[in-house]
């Protein structure tokens, strides 16, 4: 029963996700499908970036970067040289990564605002290279042979493929998300994100672990970008690379509280029925990114820690399991 | 056997000499006081000892090895813990959090479950544990205090450096604090170097003492040596009558 309590807000998180991903297999309906896809792709990126925004204390304002890289690089695998869908998701992960990997060296020394300022800049270099790169199709970007399409049983049962690859992925995002909060290595990470200078007086080894967690939390994003973009069927530099989905995940994750397991769950989900009803609704339709804007201004000015972080930081009993 | 061995050591930035030519050796299990007035170079000399500056000239020695230009990383897992003379809890964590900070990443380096053992005894050592689950930015002072002796002290450390441990509190604090610092070094062997301004408490507890002045090490000795020392009545007690009164516990 304890060790149950203690792992709370991991049998959350996995139930939400769970319920998330059953409820348009269970009906049956393709609308509802398509729109948890969305829903699951958000939860991913967002439980994803927390590792470096909720734990590590670096905000990445390009981190579309990794989805659109590894979409790319899925992409191309998948559609020119004829790569399995496995294998080209596995790939995809692998160029995030190791995008994380070298670029983290050069930039996570830069702290706070310049930081933030660097990621940006490598998102619109890594889309200016693209657009220029013919073998990924410059600006006109590739598309999908649909013939591609029945090795996995016709376009049908892809889009169904691609739902339960979305759903196993969101799934490893947040028992990865979860090990990282509960392990001696995440709690480095928070050490670092709280004062990094005392954290390397106490001993950790704050350049590593920041690669890590910046390698860590860019693999699955480039994964999910291959799956989004084998389902999309075409992949275009606008597509891969657009700032404001880097903006949306840090509302997301403020929105359902940064630098815990549950909170950007909450938040992405929050956010993305907020948007659906914003989309539909005549008044709000076409101002919707504004008001993820006054929705980010509301809560960094009055719930910086988010819903989940509010909890905790409001009822010191729930600290111990509600991570 | 020299736990640490300072030759030779300078430190500038920009024009300011902070710290030139500081030489000198500690034996295991001494306790060694750092005084001098405000801006002497003592929290330089720690930060440089500690790797958090590289120094100009000179070398650090380490149990042995060159440590001189290593991070302050490496020189913890060695076995080097401090506190900040300027508190840093890590606020969002809890105190006992941040405690196992100390025990995981120092020279302890215990795997989580040891890192909560771990921290449960050494806050329960300086009289933390009923804050054990508040969160490090909520506690007073002197508690912040108590929490850096306690992260210092989860690392296992075999040097430890007090970075003025004993400013802002009060008497009974001090007294208590006075005790924790002898028992460190009594019950766990631990060497200690400390900066204080409480003369009283570092003629009390230390066994040799090390007077800085403009950045240079002007005096050395022991208590009574450096309470009677004409240069460092000079430089920093001012009063000639203060050693005799220093000596005798007022």
């Amino acid at each position: 029963m304890k060790s149950l309590r203690q792992h709370t807000s991991l049998w959350l998180s996995l139930g939400v996700i769970v319920v998330m991903g059953a409820w348009p297999i269970i009906t049956g309906n393709a609308l509802s499908r398509e729109t948890m896809f969305t829903v699951l792709r958000s939860v991913a990126l967002a439980s994803s970036l927390n590792i470096l925004l909720g734990y590590t204390g670096y905000v990445s304002f390009g981190h579309v970067v990794f989805f659109g890289l590894g979409g790319y690089v899925g992409f191309y695998l998948i559609a020119v040289q004829g790569w399995s869908l496995w294998a080209a998701l596995l790939a995809g992960g692998v160029a995030a990564g190791l995008l994380a990997y070298l670029v983290g060296a050069a930039i996570l020394r830069l702290r706070g605002a310049y930081f933030a300022l660097a990621t940006i800049g490598i998102n619109e270099a890594v889309r200016a290279f693209i657009n220029n790169f013919d073998p990924f199709g410059g600006p006109t970007g590739m598309t999908l042979n649909f013939k591609i399409y029945k090795l996995y049983g016709g376009p049908g049962a892809a889009l169904q493929l691609a739902f339960y690859v979305m759903i196993g992925l969101t799934l490893a995002v947040v028992l990865l998300s979860y090990w990282v909060r509960t392990s001696k290595f995440g709690l480095g990470l928070l050490a670092i994100r709280e004062d990094e200078d005392a954290a390397e007086v106490m001993g950790v080894t704050a350049p590593a672990a920041k690669t890590w967690a910046f390698v860590l939390s860019a693999v699955i994003p480039g994964m999910i970008g291959a799956i989004f973009f084998f389902k999309n069927g075409t992949i275009e530099p606008g597509l891969a690379f657009p700032l404001h989905t880097s903006i949306e995940m840090i509302v997301m994750i403020m929105l359902g509280g940064q630098g815990t397991v549950l909170g950007p769950i909450l938040g992405a989900a929050g956010y993305e029925a907020l948007r659906d009803y914003l989309l539909v609704s005549p008044v709000f339709k076409n101002i919707q990114l504004a008001i993820s804007g006054i929705l980010l201004l509301i809560i960094v000015l009055f719930i910086p820690r988010g819903a989940v972080g509010w909890v905790r930081q409001r009822y010191a009993k729930v600290r111990r399991w509600l991570i | 056997m020299m736990l640490l061995q300072v030759q030779g050591v300078t430190k500038r930035f920009g024009g300011l000499q902070a710290l030139t030519q500081v030489t000198f050796d500690l034996p295991e299990g001494q306790i060694l006081g750092l005084i001098g007035p405000n801006g002497a170079g003592k929290t330089t000399l720690f930060n440089v000892i500690d790797g958090v500056y590289t120094p100009n000239e000179g070398r650090i020695i380490f149990r042995g090895k060159d440590v001189t230009g290593k991070k302050p990383y490496h020189l913890a897992k060695m076995g080097l813990a401090r506190t900040h003379q300027i508190v840093r809890p890590l606020n969002e964590l809890t105190v006992r959090e941040n405690v196992m900070v100390g025990a995981c990443f120092g020279h302890a380096n215990a795997p989580l479950n040891n890192a909560g053992r771990i921290a449960d005894e050494v806050m329960e050592f300086v009289g933390l544990s009923p804050k054990a689950e508040m969160l490090a930015g909520s506690l007073n002072v002197a508690q912040k205090k108590r929490l850096e002796m306690a992260r210092a002290l989860a690392a296992r450390p075999k040097l430890l450096l007090l970075d003025e441990v004993l400013a802002g509190l009060n008497p009974s604090e001090i007294a208590n604090m006075v005790e924790i610092v002898k028992a460190i070094r009594d019950e766990r062997g631990i060497t200690i170097i400390m900066i204080e301004h409480v003369m009283s408490a570092i003629m009390n507890v230390s066994d040799r003492i090390l007077v800085l002045d403009f950045g240079k090490l002007i005096a050395e000795g022991t208590p009574e040596e450096i309470a009677n020392n004409p240069k460092v009545i000079e430089a920093y007690l001012g009063d000639p009558k203060l050693a005799e009164r220093l000596m005798s516990g007022e």
